[in-house]
């Protein structure tokens, strides 16, 4: 393995935990969208906001570490990337925007309407922005994006059958993890109906996913031959893994074993992203531009690889501490507890 | 792009200094038990978290902008510049994890294990400024890299993160955002006292905060005064802007004020030979003046960069002198100066400061221009061509100005909602809920 090519495995793994994190964050708030009414959806929300809560900011990190790995290791890469899809990254920005602050602000207001407002765009928000970074993605993996800058169309290059396809697989992937991961949250709880309902909606997201990627596979194969031969040859191996994770998820959903059908579906996930790295090798642009031909000159690469290993040696036991104190804590129902211990900590 | 950053520094600058002082006042609350210092820690913290989230995201858009905005910079540049934004990234997870952890947790951990969970934000954010400045200063001062025959070799992202400027931008920048902190929320409890809150819990809330802010400008004229000599040496075209020196003069004055058009400074106030005598210490001394340089390669708005940075100066004195105010009654009294003159100015002081910091920012950013890269690209040679880019600034200004007007509202309805009591007890401590 080369430099370059351990500068874009580090990369390709800031994906894919922007996959695994910031997806089911985005998809949190999906299902925050179609909870139901003020009345109908508020433990499904309640839930929701307690289980993102304290994550989301950390869970969206990364995906200003990608930006900027790509941008140190891989700038001809990035300029490529950015200046030829424009739009669907801008809109993509607009909807960090909207959802990060609306966030923040249905939190600390009281009125009905405007908890109902800021929900709206959080909600929205969350559909908007994963379905534009998927259509980018499909936009570099169908060769749209060619080196250079701004060289591709601005507009068909993202809005075209292969985009189409996997901004929609982005939008019901994150749907599917977070609702997976909400099932095993809600069981701390207790919440019998709770439970019930989000095992229903990530059974329901599970099968709609398996969809898309089938129907993806002939779109693929008309629209992308170059993607669509590696991921039928070389990265076979993946794609089968991929698929049989996605099944053992359901029934592992269905059979109620919740923590493992995360680790499935996770599994699932992962292994879709790193196929399509592998289908694609060497090639970051469709046979266009490779993986060290793009790449930045070697002291840059080695900086960038010391200082993203400093950089885990410090955070990678932080967000272990940080998912591990709120895995364990009580949900709503336990706060009286909490502020009582606090009084008797306080005045003891 | 100038005006996501705009508005992402008045953010990132309570991001960076607000940790601090919430750190202070629940470190003064568990040693002294008293509740005023507990309350104010948990309602700081309450507005940090909103901040934070506001400020988060709105660099996550400068990050994208970068990009798509400045295609023709990065692609080619990225690889001497991206490190210290790669760090800044990793101190930014950081931060973000551990306010999670910090505002999550605040009645689940335990007091002191608590309070050492926020020390990392406040380090984090001190650290992310330092490096994200970084690259700002390299902007001015590129090193780090050799051209030969067209192409960018010898590529040293240290040496390019360690430029010659970045050691007074990083100092100036990060005393800047920690006075914004300090004298933005002095300002809020000096408006509330002017009302009539006269309790400890408003002294104390506009006290700590005043103290910070006055022991930090004396600093800050020093690194104000460090930046600029280092402008002065390696960007003179940069400082004849900020003085309106249209030619090359020995003897230079200082020049006050005015305004700057058919290639002369008109309206100023000159003290004789005194920038000659700031810059050089020599009332003789050669200073550069904007013909040194072909007209294609001056900044082309002297008036703004000339103006800006005396506002800015100006204001930098008026808060030493706000700070000033402020040791001598103390001195004298152990007490702030009774005349409401004092809360009045105390009030404007954190407006005073954000500005101070938007006009420095102009200064060096339009003083820079025509550079993106200063003496190494221009402006135009570096921004994405696509069509249809400048539909894209009129939207994040619509969307910047929603978003400013709903955040002052949001903070406004979030402390006016649970009122502060006139002599809080340790119930309304705990029961003030961070998150």
């Amino acid at each position: 393995m080369t430099l370059p090519d351990a500068v874009a495995a580090v990369l390709w793994l800031g994906v894919t935990a922007y996959a695994l994190l910031g997806g089911a964050d985005f998809g949190a708030g999906f299902w925050d969208l179609v909870a139901g009414g003020a009345h109908r959806g508020k433990q499904q929300r309640a839930l929701i906001e307690h289980s993102i809560g304290p994550v989301w900011e950390a869970n969206h990190v990364w995906l200003i570490f990608v930006l900027v790995v790509m941008w140190t290791a891989f700038p001809g890469l990035f300029g490529a990337v950015s200046s030829t899809l424009w739009i669907p990254l801008t809109i993509a920005a607009f909807g960090v925007i909207a959802r990060g602050s609306a966030f923040a602000f249905r939190k600390n207001v009281t009125a009905l309407w405007q908890r109902q407002a800021f929900g709206a765009a959080f909600a929205a928000s969350s559909v908007v922005t994963p379905y534009f970074l998927g259509a980018a993605a499909g936009a570099v993996a169908s060769g749209r994006v060619p080196p250079g800058i701004g060289t591709g169309n601005a507009v068909t290059s993202w809005w075209n059958p292969v985009s189409d396809l996997t901004g929609a697989l982005a939008v019901v992937v994150c749907a599917y993890l977070a609702a997976v991961y909400l099932t095993a949250d809600a069981r701390r709880s207790g919440d019998q109906e709770l439970i019930a309902q989000f095992r229903a909606r990530a059974l329901v997201a599970g099968v709609a996913a398996g969809i898309i990627a089938v129907a993806g596979i002939a779109v693929l194969h008309a629209d992308a031959p170059a993607l669509s031969t590696g991921l039928t040859h070389r990265a076979l191996p993946l794609v089968i893994i991929s698929a049989a994770a996605g099944i053992i998820a359901l029934g592992l959903l269905y059979l109620r074993l919740f923590l493992t059908a995360r680790i499935v579906a996770a599994l699932a996930v992962t292994a879709v992203i790193w196929g399509w790295a592998v289908a694609q090798y060497p090639y970051v642009l469709q046979s266009r531009l490779t993986i060290s031909a793009a790449a930045a000159t070697h002291s840059v690469l080695v900086a960038v690889l010391v200082s993203m290993a400093a950089g885990a040696v410090l955070l990678v036991p932080s967000l272990l501490w940080l998912y591990l104190i709120f895995q364990r804590t009580e949900l709503p129902a336990g706060r009286d507890v909490a502020a009582g211990a606090g009084r008797a900590r306080a005045s003891g | 792009m100038g005006f996501s950053l705009a508005w992402h520094i008045v953010l990132a600058c309570f991001g960076v200094g607000l940790p601090g002082l919430v750190l202070f006042a629940e470190w003064r609350g568990i040693r002294t038990g008293d509740v005023h210092y507990r309350l104010l820690a948990r309602r700081w913290a309450k507005a940090l978290g909103l901040l934070f989230a506001v400020g988060a995201v709105s660099g996550t858009i400068v990050s994208i902008e970068m990009g798509v905005l400045w295609s023709g910079l990065m692609s080619r540049w990225g690889q001497v510049i991206g490190l210290p934004f790669a760090i800044e990234g990793i101190a930014f997870f950081i931060e973000a994890i551990f306010l999670g952890i910090y505002l999550y947790g605040w009645d689940r951990l335990p007091p002191r294990v608590h309070l050492w969970s926020g020390v990392p934000i406040f380090v984090a954010g001190l650290s992310g400024a330092f490096f994200v400045v970084s690259a700002n200063a390299w902007m001015n001062t590129p090193t780090g890299y050799t051209i030969r025959g067209g192409k960018i070799t010898n590529v040293d992202p240290w040496a390019a993160m360690f430029n010659p400027a970045t050691g007074p931008e990083t100092t100036h920048m990060i005393l800047a955002a920690l006075m914004v902190t300090a004298f933005g929320t002095a300002s809020v409890y000096a408006v509330a006292m002017l009302r009539g809150r006269r309790d400890r819990y408003h002294r104390l809330g506009l006290l700590m905060p005043l103290t910070a802010g006055a022991i930090l400008t004396p600093l800050q004229i020093v690194a104000g005064d460090w930046a600029a000599r280092g402008v002065a040496a390696h960007q003179p075209v940069k400082l004849a802007a900020m003085e309106g020196l249209a030619k090359t003069t020995k003897g230079a004055p200082e020049a006050l004020g005015g305004i700057f058009y058919d290639g002369s400074l008109h309206y100023a106030i000159k003290i004789p030979d005194g920038l000659s005598l700031l810059t050089r210490l020599n009332p003789h001394a050669t200073i550069a003046g904007l013909d040194s340089v072909p007209a294609d390669d001056r900044p082309p708005l002297v008036t703004l960069v000339h103006l800006s940075f005396d506002t800015m100066v100006a204001i930098g004195f008026g808060l030493l002198a706000l700070g000033a105010w402020l040791a001598w009654s103390w001195w004298r009294q152990r007490e702030f100066p009774r005349t409401p003159w004092f809360l009045r100015a105390v009030a404007v002081s954190g407006l005073a400061a954000v500005v101070a910091t938007e006009l420095g920012w102009i200064t060096t950013e339009v003083g820079r221009q025509p550079w993106i890269v200063y003496g190494v690209l221009r402006v135009a040679n570096a921004v994405n061509p696509e069509p249809g880019i400048q539909y894209g600034f009129w939207a994040v200004l619509g969307i910047y100005a929603i978003l400013t007007v709903v955040t002052v509202a949001v903070l406004r309805h979030m402390t006016r909602s649970v009122p502060v009591p006139r002599e809080p007890q340790p119930a309304d401590v705990e029961s003030y809920r961070v998150t």
